[in-house]
C-alpha cells in the first residue's frame, strides 16, 4: 500500500511516500521557519497561508522523486492533531479533497503518534512493547507504548516543555530564533562545573516534569551575572551549558525511572529535543548501564515531517481505518487513541 | 456551456453548487464553524443530483474572498486538493463580485457596493458595475474603515446598491455615501451558484482557470503580524 503523508501541524510543511512493502519513498519538507523570525516565534495566520501555497508544490516533488503519478496512490494520511487550528485546516481539506477525486481512503493521524513511530523507519527499529519519551516545543511526556494505538502517559511535563524551555532561554541569552539548537551550539564552548542548575521533580517520585522554574532559575543567574559586571561569551556559554545539562539530566532520570517501573528495556526518543546531541551520548551511557537500549529518528525526522506522518498512517489504513469526516483536532489527548479496529 | 462545480465557505454560509447545460443545482446552508463537516457531503449531493462525476467537470472553482481566513482556507484546501486529484484547472472567483451578481440577479440592481465586515473596525469592499449577467469593477476590492469609502469617480447621479455584511456598519459610512444608497442588503451572504455563474461567463470569454497551488485566496488584509519593537 503506498500511502501520501502529509504534516502541517505548526511550521513545517512536510510531505512522504511511504510503501508498506517498499519502505520510504520519497519525503520533502518546506520549513517556514525564516517567515517567523522576525517575529520571534510562529504567527498562526502566517504559518497557515504558507501552507496553502506550498502544500500541492511539495505533493508533486515527492511523486516525481518517486517516479509515480498520483494515481499510483492507494491512500492518503494527513496530521489531524494536535496543532494549529488553521494549520491544520489546510492539510485536512486538502488531503480530503485529494482523497475524494482519486477515490482513496483518507485518514486523520495524530500527529504525536507519528513522532513516536518516526524511529520505525530506521533499519534498526524498536519492537513492540517500548517506553516513549517525546520531547518537542511542544510536548514533553513520557508514554507506555504496548502496541500500535495503545498508549498509557506515564508522566508528562505540567507546564513548559522541555523545547519550549530551550527556546525561552535562548531568548534570555539573546540568541536568534528558533534557539533550542543555538542554545546547544553555545553549551558546547561551556564549562559544566561553574553552575550547577536544579533537576526540578527529580526529588520525588512520579514521572511528571517541570521546566518553568528551570527557566527563571537560568534568568536569575543571568541577572546576577548582569550585576557582578561578569557577563561575558564564557559566562553566556557556561549558563547554557548548566541549563542544558540540567534538562538532560532531569530527563533521563525519568526515563530510567520510567523504564524500571514498566520493565520496558527498549525507550523510543522523538521530537524536536531528540535531535540534540548531549541528550544522545549521556542517555545511551545511562541506557546501557540498566541492559536497555535507545532508539532514534534521523536527525530530519526528529522535529515535524511528512515522514512520520505517512507511516502512522499506513499502519492504521492497512489495517482498514479510514475518516469519513474532515473534522481537524486541535487538542487530543494521545492516550484517547486506540488500535485500528477497536 | 463549461460544466463547473464551486465551493463557498467564506462567511457563516457554506455551500456549492453545480453548473451543467446552464443548469444550476446548489446546497447553501448558514452553519458556523460546520463547514469542513458539511462540504463534502454536499459535494456528493449536487454531483449525485446532477449526475456527474468529477472527471466529468471542466474545472473547479472556489470562492477566493474576501472573507474569513479560516473560511478561505477550507474551501482553497477542498477545491485544491479536487481540482489536482482531478486534473482539472482551478478559478477564484471573488466573493464580493459575487454578491454584486446576485444583487443585480435578484434585485435588479444596476450598481452594486459589495461590502463585508473584516472586523477590527473595518470592511472589505468593492464596486461593481451590473449588465446582462455581467459585471465590470467600478472600485477595486479593498479593505478600509467604513468611515473612508468613497463613491466610485463616476456620474454623481447613479444610485447604488449596497449589498452584504459591511452594510451592518452602516452608521459609519459617510454621509454622501449614505445619500447614494438609498437601499443595503445587509443579510445577504455569498453563495456558490453565483460563483459558478461568473466563473461560466468568464469561461465562455476564454479564461481557463490555472493550475491548482497557483490558485490561493486573496485576504486583502495582509497585515496580519505585527515585528517586535
Amino acid at each position: 500500500m503506498r500511502v501520501l503523508g502529509i504534516e502541517t501541524s505548526c511550521d513545517e510543511t512536510g510531505v512522504a511516500l511511504y510503501d508498506t512493502d517498499a519502505g520510504l519513498l520519497a519525503d520533502a519538507l518546506y520549513s517556514q521557519v525564516a517567515l517567523h523570525a522576525e517575529f520571534g516565534g510562529v504567527v498562526p495566520e502566517l504559518a497557515s497561508r504558507d501552507h496553502t501555497r506550498k502544500l500541492l508544490p511539495l505533493v508533486d516533488q515527492v511523486l516525481a522523486d518517486a517516479q509515480l503519478a498520483k494515481q499510483d496512490l492507494d491512500a492518503i494520511a494527513y496530521t489531524a492533531g494536535p496543532g494549529l487550528v488553521g494549520a491544520l485546516m489546510v492539510g485536512a481539506c486538502t488531503a480530503h479533497g485529494m482523497a475524494r477525486a482519486l477515490d482513496i481512503p483518507v485518514l486523520g493521524v495524530h500527529h504525536m503518534e507519528g513522532h513516536l513511530l518516526a524511529p520505525m523507519l530506521e533499519e534498526t527499529a524498536p519492537a513492540f512493547p517500548f517506553v516513549a519519551l517525546l520531547v518537542s516545543g511542544g510536548h514533553t511526556q513520557l508514554v507506555d507504548v504496548r502496541g500500535l494505538g495503545d498508549y498509557r502517559l506515564l508522566g508528562e511535563s505540567v507546564d513548559d516543555a522541555a523545547g519550549e524551555a530551550f527556546d525561552k532561554v535562548a531568548k534570555m541569552l539573546e540568541l536568534p530564533y528558533p534557539g533550542g539548537p543555538q542554545v546547544a551550539a553555545l553549551a558546547e564552548r561551556g564549562r559544566s562545573e561553574r553552575f550547577r542548575f536544579p533537576r526540578p521533580m527529580t526529588d520525588r517520585p512520579g514521572l511528571d516534569f517541570s521546566f518553568s522554574g528551570l527557566k527563571t532559575h537560568t534568568l536569575t543567574t543571568l541577572r546576577q551575572l548582569h550585576e557582578q559586571d561578569a557577563f561575558d561569551d564564557q559566562a553566556q556559554a557556561d549558563v547554557a551549558r548548566a541549563f542544558e545539562d540540567a534538562v538532560v539530566d532531569t530527563l533521563i532520570i525519568k526515563c530510567r525511572r520510567a523504564l524500571k517501573e514498566s520493565g520496558r528495556t527498549r525507550l523510543v526518543v522523538a521530537g524536536g529535543v531528540s535531535a540534540n546531541r548531549r541528550l544522545r551520548e549521556t542517555l545511551d551511557i545511562a541506557l546501557t548501564k540498566l541492559g536497555a537500549r535507545a532508539f532514534y529518528p534521523r536527525g530530519r525526522f526528529c522535529t515535524d515531517n511528512g515522514a512520520m506522518i505517512a507511516y502512522a498512517g499506513a499502519q492504521r489504513l492497512i489495517a482498514g481505518q479510514h475518516s469519513q469526516t474532515l473534522q481537524p483536532r486541535p487538542r487530543w489527548p494521545l492516550a484517547e487513541l486506540t488500535p485500528p479496529g477497536c | 456551456m463549461p460544466t463547473l462545480l464551486a465551493l463557498d465557505a467564506s462567511s457563516t454560509a457554506c455551500s456549492c453548487a453545480l453548473i451543467r447545460n446552464r443548469q444550476i443545482v446548489q446546497r447553501f446552508e448558514i452553519a458556523p464553524r460546520e463547514h469542513t463537516r458539511l462540504l463534502l457531503p454536499m459535494i456528493d449531493e449536487v454531483l449525485a443530483e446532477v449526475g456527474v462525476s468529477l472527471t466529468q467537470l471542466d474545472a473547479v472553482v472556489y470562492g477566493h474572498g474576501p472573507g474569513s481566513f479560516t473560511g478561505l482556507r477550507i474551501a482553497a484546501g477542498i477545491a485544491q486538493g479536487l481540482a489536482y486529484g482531478a486534473d482539472l484547472p482551478l478559478i477564484g472567483v471573488s466573493t464580493l463580485e459575487a454578491l454584486a451578481l446576485a444583487a443585480h440577479r435578484k434585485w435588479h440592481a444596476r450598481h452594486v457596493i459589495a461590502a463585508l465586515d473584516a472586523r477590527m473596525e473595518e470592511i472589505y469592499v468593492g464596486a461593481y458595475h451590473c449588465h446582462d449577467g455581467a459585471l465590470s469593477v467600478a472600485l477595486d476590492p479593498r479593505v478600509l474603515p467604513p468611515s473612508r469609502l468613497r463613491l466610485p469617480d463616476t456620474d454623481r447621479d447613479i444610485e447604488w446598491l449596497g449589498i452584504g455584511s459591511g452594510w451592518q456598519l452602516l452608521s459609519n459610512i459617510p454621509v454622501d455615501v449614505q445619500a447614494a444608497l438609498p437601499q443595503t442588503l445587509p443579510d445577504e451572504l455569498p453563495a456558490a451558484e453565483d460563483l459558478v455563474r461568473l466563473a461560466a461567463t468568464s469561461w465562455e470569454r476564454g479564461a481557463r482557470g490555472s493550475a491548482p497551488h497557483e490558485v490561493i485566496p486573496v485576504y486583502l488584509r495582509d497585515e496580519v503580524a505585527w515585528r517586535k519593537a
